[in-house]
């Protein structure tokens, strides 16, 4: 169970080696450590991951996962509640890869498609109904201020956020009656794995800083976040700019 | 089939909201069978929701409302035995008693609780030190266990185990339907109160020490945000019920009169940070100086001497939409240290709290979960924001190191492992409720989290 100040007992990360995931999963440990399970493809960063969180007084167990076979996750989240309730479940998986080759190369388009949106709409499903029927607990959901207007320069991994994002809105929705809390994450420039070697865009920031929103939007409830949140009015602007300024601006 | 409706429910901090499906129970018959069919996640009774935290909530499971089941079923006024459905309140329960010249033994700060709930938290009121809690004062309950049967146990009988496991027990031994409860008499509605001021904590703890086994009732209301010399300063009410000649004239032709007047209901939608760190420090300071530096032999009615906050209609929106939070503790006599590190901890913290209640407590009861011990009890409602967490969690370590504990009825965040040690005897219950739950078809939010 959540707490009434916002601490949970078990969190599951659906992505289990991102590094947004874990520091999540350590700043709530470093308010009391918590059962934690690792949803990833198996390697040697998901070991070293468990080893990390077991360090910090947390019970790891880790779950193979692949967001690429949809027909798996079923049996992925069965086994993921199968312990007992979990309290806050993390989408935090996704690929983002080259984007020129996303537009040009099926196979890179279809990746990012089935990772990005495909995977997470399912495990949405499932874990979902799982939420519905134990009556409470946070599913938050990693989108991207990428979502929220395609540019030139990533506009397949955006459209893949954006398509996440609304489906993720529409759950938050859906879920409210069954006391199911629902938030939608909207970071920009994470300086992660996955941002490696590129240029950070103005305003960006570490994983630990997105965890530290999560982390409050559990607490608070809150339903749509920024990361930072002055992105919020940034993005709104951006949102409004007609084409022509937009296509010319240098982000 | 049976009527439910999904409903998103909360304790009365309206903290950790989760979903349930509620069965609204006309008869015990019906609580039975529910009892038997109630599936995966459970089953749990749920009275007036006034337990502040997560003890009435059973996530995904089933929630009994068991206010629809409130028949006062006999008042024997020779005897002095009142025998009540559980759904029954205490606010009824006192109103049907009175004509008679019966009081009810044990009232909390409200009177909005159900006969049930007193049991299951086994509830105080400002009385404790001299007349114990409110399962001090049942002679039988008749239970809905496990097994779908209904048992009538009594404090020592056959089943005097269960009967205490299920009194404290947060309901989850098995639904009470019903229970015999000792009245006592009374001349008036009436009490004879005597007011003073205490100048700071060190005044306070030896005003209580000294004078408190003269007065029935008693209880201190705190300064919770003033630092520095004049920490803890409080307003001290103490009294006893009143007999007939104590009345004035006036109210003597109807000595057994009461009224509940309610002066206006908190609308649902309150913003954010009412209750700030400036209106707070403006309420204790009010709430200090309007009192009298001492006054003797005044005659109060049960709303004021009783349950002022009853007057104001849902209060508890007052803290906004994030809810709030009441920290409630007990450390044994002698610790004296300890509780005024406690209070300087919440007098510097930052937070504010205006309903500050400082007691102390008598011998406690049998009742393996039951709150009171002997010692020192303090209460504080604090709104839910940043640094809540981090002074409960300081509070929790002060407590324990003196060997005291919180009230269940009251938490909404401790944790397992600190429960266990602040309950010693834990052990002892879990047994009795092994054995007459061996399923734990009776379980709810409060167990999940503290692994009852």
């Amino acid at each position: 169970m959540i707490d009434a100040v916002g601490t949970p007992q078990s969190l599951l990360i659906l992505g289990g080696t991102s590094e947004i995931g874990l520091a999540v999963a350590e700043r709530f440990a470093a308010t009391r450590p918590l059962r934690v399970v690792l949803a990833a493809r198996p390697s040697q960063r998901v070991d070293e991951a468990a080893a990390r969180l077991r360090g910090l007084g947390c019970e790891v167990s880790a779950l193979a996962f692949d967001a690429r076979a949809p027909l798996t996750h079923a049996e992925v989240v069965d086994k993921a509640f199968a312990d007992g309730d979990i309290d806050v479940t993390l989408v935090a998986f996704g690929v983002l890869g080259d984007q020129e080759r996303a537009w040009t190369d099926l196979d890179a388009a279809l990746e990012l498609a089935e990772v990005n949106y495909t995977a997470a709409v399912s495990v949405g499903v499932l874990v979902g109904a799982k939420l519905a029927a134990q009556g409470h607990g946070s599913l938050i959901a990693l989108s991207s201020v990428a979502g929220e207007r395609a540019r030139r320069s990533n506009f397949v991994y955006g459209s893949t956020k954006a398509g996440m994002d609304a489906f993720y809105t529409g759950l938050t929705e859906a879920l409210r009656p069954a006391g199911v809390h629902v938030a939608v994450v909207r970071p920009g420039f994470v300086r992660t794995r996955m941002t490696e070697g590129l240029k950070p865009a103005p305003l960006s920031v570490t994983p630990e800083q997105v965890a530290e929103v999560i982390v409050d939007a559990v607490r608070t409830r809150r339903e749509l976040v920024w990361v930072p949140p002055p992105l919020r009015y940034v993005m709104s602007l951006l949102r409004h700019l007609p084409r022509a300024v937009f296509r010319r601006l240098p982000v | 089939m049976m009527q439910t409706r999904q409903r998103t429910l909360t304790g009365w901090g309206r903290t950790a909201p989760t979903s349930a499906r509620v069965l609204s129970a006309q008869t015990p018959e019906a609580i039975a069978e529910a009892v038997r069919t109630a599936g995966q996640r459970g089953i749990l009774a749920r009275g007036l929701g006034r337990a502040y935290g997560d003890a009435a909530q059973n996530a995904g499971g089933l929630v009994v409302d068991m206010t629809g089941l409130a028949r006062i079923h006999s008042m024997d006024a020779d005897r002095g035995v009142a025998d009540v459905d559980a759904g029954v309140s205490l606010d009824t329960l006192m109103r049907a008693a009175l004509p008679f010249g019966l009081w009810v033994p044990v009232l909390p700060g409200t009177r909005q609780v159900t006969v049930g709930g007193a049991i299951a938290a086994d509830i105080h009121g400002k009385n404790h030190h001299v007349e114990g809690s409110f399962g001090n004062h049942v002679l039988s309950v008749d239970l809905v266990t496990a097994d779908g049967e209904i048992r009538t146990i009594t404090p020592d009988g056959p089943e005097a185990e269960l009967f205490w496991a299920t009194v404290g027990g947060m309901g989850l031994t098995g639904i009470v339907v019903r229970a015999r409860v000792r009245l006592k008499p009374t001349e008036t509605a009436y009490f004879v109160v005597d007011t003073e001021r205490a100048t700071d904590l060190d005044d306070l703890m030896a005003r209580l020490s000294d004078h408190d086994d003269d007065y029935t009732y008693s209880v201190a209301w705190f300064d919770s945000v003033t630092t520095g010399p004049s920490m803890g300063r409080a307003v001290l009410t103490r009294g006893w019920a009143a007999r007939r000649e104590h009345l004035p004239r006036k109210l003597r032709r109807q000595p057994l009169r009461f009224d509940a007047p309610q002066l206006f209901t908190v609308p649902p939608v309150v913003p954010s940070g009412l209750l700030n760190r400036f209106t707070a420090r403006a309420f204790n300071e009010l709430w200090y100086r309007r009192a009298p530096t001492e006054r003797r032999g005044e005659v109060q009615n049960i709303t004021t001497f009783f349950h002022p906050l009853d007057m104001v209609g849902r209060w508890n929106r007052l803290y906004g939409p994030r809810g709030f939070l009441q920290y409630q503790f007990v450390v044994p006599f002698g610790a004296q240290d300890s509780f005024r590190r406690c209070v300087r901890a919440i007098a510097g913290s930052g937070q504010v709290s205006c309903l500050n209640v400082l007691k102390r407590f008598g011998d406690g009861n049998p009742a393996p979960l039951s709150f009171p011990i002997p010692g020192w009890t303090l209460a504080v409602d604090i709104p839910v924001g940043r640094g809540v967490a981090e002074l409960c969690a300081r509070l929790d370590e002060l407590v324990l190191a003196a060997g005291g504990r919180v009230y269940l009825a009251k938490d909404s965040r401790v944790d397992a492992e600190t429960l266990a040690r602040m309950y010693p005897r834990i052990d002892e219950w879990r047994k009795v409720r092994a054995a007459a739950d061996p399923q734990g078809v009776f379980t709810s939010d409060l167990a999940r989290r503290l692994a009852l």
